[in-house]
């Protein structure tokens, strides 16, 4: 099973660059879009509406992604594409005017409309930056509508988010020049953690921290010179890229997942804003040691376990530094749907020597690899999951790191616990042992 | 263009997807990007199925556009025969690969390959899921069972000598609703009429199997949705008759033993005689009184949505107060079903619009999909599934079939659990203040709930008739399962007598007039 076939499109190991090798893999990828992340962004930014101009494919995958249906009407629908659209019978424009209008009628409370690109509006090249142009034009004030591409042709799961949060880093108003230095945290978080990271910048002294996206999709905040960014996910390569073009700073750290990574990440702002160090530990010390103390229960489960993780949601490398650095896990195999070495190169340093990093995916012969590693956790999606426990394998359904709050201290000992569960469970189930 | 909240149905290379993952030996490569393939994700979570779905999606990419993505389909076509070594190949394309035009047929016929290889056209801009499973179906019986052509095994002319009659049972899916059990009551079921069953198709089906399908002596179609297509080709090159009466409710699976008895020569009343429901003696027991015109709402796939009608206004004893279907494929049936219980069939796939009829109709039971049960459950209306799509507790462990005798039994404990219980209702209407024992601490069979009062339903009042305070209040010291029948009621009869305003005493005029 594992002879190379004829024509494989798996691209032998390439040139080892800084510490570790990266396998790079162009094959069948089983991963989400970018559609994926309106699952979350819909309820982060309350007056926002997304609406994904796509197939019925793009309504069914998130729908299905979210795995339960919101009860309450959500803030996002599909304009799903009919032949009429695609034989030019009907102008695609002026139905995208009337869906819309639709939608207003029904949802005057939103401010601003996301017009979604999927694959198959991005193959017929729909224009959907001019329709989010012309219809801004005629909705204005009461609405603003922007665009970003969530396609699966162009964008993996969380890549959506970067998209998205890209489309309104293009909104933000410019800063005066001699405003004072402020902390922008990019990357959506649950309210809770948003909160807690607010109380501890300020207990640092920091009070001049805003978030992207807020809550309110009118609440942006002026970037310029003396915005200092620091990205609280790891897959936001655009939008960081787009805010240091505004003249931005981008602050790099690793992530702030586990304590480790959250007192780095804090640290990379408080040196940045010239805190001192004595006021730093003061100021982070009962959470560190609350983080310590939470992560200290689950470590027996995890120390010298063999963890695989399979492409999902860019957070691999971070996720394999935390289990590795605060759990003493071993990764075997760590791959990822894109490597940004920018973004993570703080990450990987850290990873232990011998990690294989993957990058891209051939899921089969990524299988074939799991199973000859058996390892004693693999981190993957959904569809992979109960083949992989139906064959002896743990797993970790991922996108339940992307669906709970897993940064910052208070939460290091979460997520500690969602890797622990399968695990435990196993441990638990004696009455089911052969 | 179409704007679409939630979808009742996927794509069509879903329902393809659900074939052949309900075949045995069969692979499916599909041209789609990567998103697509979340599709996975229904079959190993929803179903809980222990195997990924035998599909290799190529996922090509934006940069792939235009260069080389029918290289990169027949690639996996190739790796795809070698690594899984199937019996057949199904090939097709989902909405974007469609619009790329790269022609998976003539692909995968340039390979050359030694197996069948079975191509789909799936227009993913016209038709979904159910015609997706249906045509493929058709598709992989008409390549396969072709060729075995001619050769019938030992097929006779029905009535049959000595052996027992064989058939084929059509439709049974993966992703079914309880499609499993079904199989397992209907076998059971012939059996005991002394037929035997030769081949279920496509679910645990191989690809030898389907060419064995012309052997057996007729045809059972379970699912119309998915097997109608293929079970009328057999008919038409095979001379396969088709039994196509779907037993649900104790009446239709009398009629369907009477019609398989009829056509194989059978006498019917050994099996009718022991039937093993107990439909008929626990909905005539003096405890199901209480049952009596509860108002049903029934919505789902079109087939089942018009027998479940039958069954809850003929067996159950409740009054359909609503009754559609997602799917326009049988909505011929649907409409006869609505107008035979003195209704207008409601044929839509807007989500929005079959929860505003909800809303409306104020029924005190729904029998609906998963998407129904989330409207029920926001209106405080109880809720029992009787069709996909269905949800992963819609998988049960236990052996739970809606067909058949043991079908109807399931039936009228699944709709009877989520209604109020006959004395229970009465105590709950007389001592409505009890701060322990009131209707907003839920039913107690149910378990402790939430206690606060639902999302108020918005209905429509079009002229505007308002409630006087007194009437208000009164009207909530009814419990909320009859509440919203008291207050149409109450509405539509100060309509007819053009009052403008509700007081106490319209509220107890209306309650005489309507008194049953």
């Amino acid at each position: 099973m594992n002879a190379p076939l004829a024509r494989s499109r798996t691209m032998p190991r390439a040139p080892a660059d800084a510490n570790i090798g990266v396998l790079r893999e162009r094959g069948q990828r089983e991963v989400f879009c970018g559609l994926t992340s309106i699952v979350w962004l819909h309820r982060k930014i309350q007056d926002a509406f997304f609406l994904v101009v796509g197939s019925r494919t793009c309504a069914h995958l998130i729908q299905s992604a979210a795995g339960v249906m919101i009860f309450a009407e959500p803030r996002f629908a599909t304009a799903i594409l009919e032949e009429r659209d695609l034989a030019g019978m009907a102008d695609a424009n002026s139905e995208l005017d009337r869906v819309v209008d639709d939608l207003l009628a029904r949802r005057p409370d939103i401010r601003t409309l996301f017009l979604v690109g999927s694959c198959p509006s991005e193959v017929i090249k729909l224009d959907l930056a001019r329709a989010a142009q012309r219809l801004s034009v005629r909705h204005q004030p009461q609405l603003r509508v922007l665009n970003y591409s969530g396609s699966g042709i162009e964008t993996t799961f969380t890549q959506g988010e970067d998209a998205c949060l890209a489309a309104l880093v293009r909104e933000c108003p410019v800063a005066a020049p001699d405003s004072p230095p402020s902390l922008l945290i990019a990357g959506a978080l649950p309210d809770i953690v948003e909160d807690q990271f607010c109380r501890l910048f300020s207990a640092m002294g920091l009070d001049r921290v805003s978030f992207l996206p807020g809550r309110r999709s009118t609440d942006l905040p002026a970037i310029g010179a003396q915005t200092k960014v620091l990205l609280a996910q790891p897959f936001l390569g655009e939008t960081a890229q787009m805010l240091v073009d505004r003249g931005a700073e981008r602050l790099s750290a690793p992530f702030p997942f586990g304590v480790e990574g959250t007192t780095a990440w804090l640290e990379s702002a408080a040196l940045a804003f010239g805190v001192s160090p004595a006021a730093f530990s003061q100021a982070v010390a009962p959470a560190q040691a609350r983080g310590r103390r939470a992560i200290l229960a689950q470590r027996t489960w995890l120390e010298g376990r063999r963890v695989f993780f399979f492409p999902d949601s860019q957070l691999e490398p971070s996720l394999a530094r935390f289990l590795h650095e605060e759990l003493g896990a071993v990764p075997v195999e760590v791959a990822t749907p894109y490597l940004n070495r920018d973004l993570v190169g703080p990450e990987l340093e850290r990873l232990p020597p011998g990690s294989r990093l993957v990058e891209g995916q051939d899921v089969d012969r990524q299988l074939d690899r799991c199973r000859a590693e058996r390892p004693d956790l693999a981190v993957c999606g959904l569809g992979l999951a109960n083949p992989l426990e139906a064959e002896g394998i743990a797993t970790k359904w991922s996108i339940e790191l992307i669906f709970s709050p897993i940064h910052g201290f208070d939460q290091a000992g979460d997520l500690a616990s969602l890797f622990v569960r399968p695990l435990l469970r196993r441990a638990r189930l004696k009455g089911l042992k052969a | 263009m179409k704007l679409a909240v939630w979808t009742y149905e996927g794509p069509p290379h879903v329902g393809a997807m659900r074939v052949a993952t309900a075949l045995k030996d069969v692979h499916f490569v599909l041209h789609a990007p990567q998103g697509d393939t979340y599709a996975d994700l229904l079959f190993t979570m929803i179903e809980r199925r222990d195997r990924r779905p035998p599909v290799t999606y190529t996922t090509f990419q934006a940069r792939d556009l235009g260069s080389d993505t029918a290289q990169i389909f027949k690639q996996a076509a190739a790796e795809a025969r070698a690594r899984f070594a199937p019996a057949a190949m199904i090939v097709g394309a989902s909405c974007t690969a469609e619009l790329i035009q790269d022609d998976p047929a003539g692909l995968a016929r340039s390979l050359a390959l030694d197996i069948p290889v079975i191509p789909v056209e799936l227009p993913s801009y016209q038709k979904k899921e159910h015609w997706g499973a249906a045509e493929t179906f058709y598709q992989v019986v008409r390549t396969l069972a072709l060729r075995g052509a001619g050769e019938t095994g030992g097929r006779q002319t029905l009535p049959v000598t000595g052996r027992r009659p064989r058939c084929n049972l059509l439709g049974p899916t993966a992703l079914g609703f309880r499609h499993r059990d079904d199989v397992q009551e209907i076998t059971l079921l012939l059996s005991r009429l002394g037929v035997d069953v030769a081949v279920v198709a496509p679910l645990n089906a191989s690809a030898d199997d389907i060419s064995r399908l012309p052997e057996a002596d007729f045809n059972v179609v379970l699912y119309p949705e998915i097997a109608e297509t293929a079970a009328a080709w057999l008919e038409r090159s095979c001379g396969q008759p088709a039994i196509r009466t779907v037993p649900v409710g104790v009446a239709a699976t009398c009629a369907f033993v009477r019609e398989v008895a009829q056509l194989c020569g059978l006498d019917p009343e050994p099996a009718l005689a022991e039937p093993g429901t107990r439909l008929p003696w626990w909905s005539r027991s003096v405890d199901s009184q209480y049952l009596t015109g509860k108002r049903v709402f029934v919505f789902g796939e079109a087939n089942r949505a018009a027998a479940v009608a039958r069954v809850a206004a003929y067996e159950m004893g409740f009054e359909v107060v609503g009754l559609g279907a997602y799917n326009r494929e049988f909505a011929r049936d649907l409409r006869a079903a609505a107008a035979e219980l003195g209704l207008e069939a409601l044929v839509t796939d807007d989500y929005l619009e079959v929860e505003r009829a909800i809303a409306d109709l104020r029924p005190e039971l729904v029998l609906g999909t998963q998407m129904e049960r989330h409207i029920a459950k926001r209106l405080r209306i109880g809720c029992a599934v009787i069709s996909a799509p269905a949800h992963v507790q819609d998988y049960p462990a236990r052996y739970s079939p809606q067909l058949g005798f043991e079908g109807a039994n399931v039936l009228f404990d699944s709709w009877v659990h989520p209604l109020a219980m006959g004395l229970e209702e009465h105590l709950l209407a007389m001592f409505r203040e009890d701060f322990e024992f009131n209707d907003a601490a839920g039913l107690s069979h149910m378990g402790a709930q939430a206690t606060s009062e639902p999302e108020p339903v918005r209905p429509r009042n079009p002229e505007g008739r308002c409630w006087s305070s007194e009437a208000e209040a009164e009207l909530s010291k009814i419990p909320f399962f009859v509440r919203g029948k008291a207050r149409r009621n109450t509405e539509a009869f100060a309509a007819a007598r053009g009052l403008a305003v509700i007081g106490l005493d319209t509220l107890y005029d209306a309650r005489s007039h309507y008194a049953r």
